[in-house]
């Protein structure tokens, strides 16, 4: 049962997504061409709905599903690694049309060339481990 | 109800994942989805050699099923939801996408060019596939998140890093989208 929470909410994450077409190499490539608005839209909107209920989360102190108080943590220490890490990152998107979510939803809608990208991906996620040490954060 | 078959505005679609983020603080979790890459490398038992994936992966089991619930849902949305209308982008950039040689959407979610199944048989398709993955993988650990742990979860937390981390992805995508993609189409 406790799991099954975890699903329901993934599983409307996917749909959303999917719908909004987030997951489509397309949007990313015409937000990127700033020839849209929608996808600026979405990220904004998820962004306020988000600030609001943090702000009510924190003001009201909203325990969670199990009565505990909710602590929403700080990112980690650091500067370059989010400059860097980032653009990276954005390399990525933009090439591939994908961030680490829409991997999984297209995956799990049968498109599977999307393999390779979460192939390269693990690869990616590795290598960052085996080299961490040895890059500025 | 046919609203539902279209595609979702970008009003709806984001108050939507505003409240995914916000269910799972409810959860008292959080919501991040690139450190499920992380938890995959970390259950091989890839730890024992690379200390950074040295941790109990199990505590992360929860984000796993919330990516199973995710391919779920893009199955469903796919096979079941989908409309001749969908993934109606700007025609300059359809215009702009001929010259580069990638086909137009026409209802599909991505281009045959890059994720049709006979890329299998062109070792540069492979490859784009392969690099971009690793650029994502790479990238998001480095920067601890990718666009729901930084954009959407730490943004709406008022995270300076994160705003720095959104700011880098869209060095990076503007980059590529703008000067890297026309040398490689």
């Amino acid at each position: 049962m406790k799991a099954l929470k975890y699903l329901l909410v993934g599983f409307f994450f996917g749909i959303v997504l999917t719908k909004s077409e987030a997951v489509s190499w397309y949007r990313i490539y015409e937000m990127f061409q700033f020839q849209s608005f929608h996808m600026y839209g979405i990220i904004m909107v998820a962004v306020i709905t988000g600030a609001i209920g943090i702000q009510i989360i924190k003001r009201k102190k909203i325990k969670d599903i199990k009565g505990l108080p909710i602590a929403i943590l700080d990112k980690e220490p650091g500067s370059t690694r989010f400059w860097i890490g980032g653009i990276i990152f954005g390399l990525g998107w933009a090439l591939v049309g994908s961030c680490p979510g829409p991997i999984f939803i297209l995956l799990g809608a049968g498109f599977l060339p999307v393999i390779l990208i979460l192939f390269g991906a693990l690869f990616g996620t590795f290598l960052y481990g085996l080299v961490r040490d040895k890059l500025p954060h | 109800m046919e609203n539902l078959f279209q595609t979702w505005p970008w009003y709806i679609s984001g108050f939507l994942i505003g409240m995914t983020m916000l269910a799972l603080i409810f959860f008292g979790k959080a919501f991040g989805m690139s450190s499920n890459l992380s938890t995959l490398c970390s259950m091989t038992g890839i730890g024992n050699r690379v200390p950074f994936f040295n941790y109990d992966w199990k505590l992360h089991r929860w984000n796993l099923i919330v990516v199973l619930g995710a391919m779920l849902g893009g199955y469903i949305a796919v096979h079941f939801m989908s409309d001749a209308s969908n993934v109606a982008i700007n025609p300059k950039t359809i215009a702009q996408l001929a010259q580069l040689g990638i086909d137009a959407p026409n209802g599909k979610l991505l281009p045959n060019t890059l994720f049709g199944n006979d890329i299998f048989q062109s070792p540069k398709m492979i490859l784009i596939l392969i690099i971009g993955g690793i650029l994502i993988g790479f990238g998001t650990r480095y920067a601890s998140g990718c666009t729901s742990g930084h954009a959407i979860s730490g943004l709406s937390n008022f995270q300076i890093k994160s705003l720095k981390a959104v700011i880098g992805f869209f060095i990076g995508g503007l980059i590529m989208s703008h000067f890297i993609l026309p040398l490689i189409f």
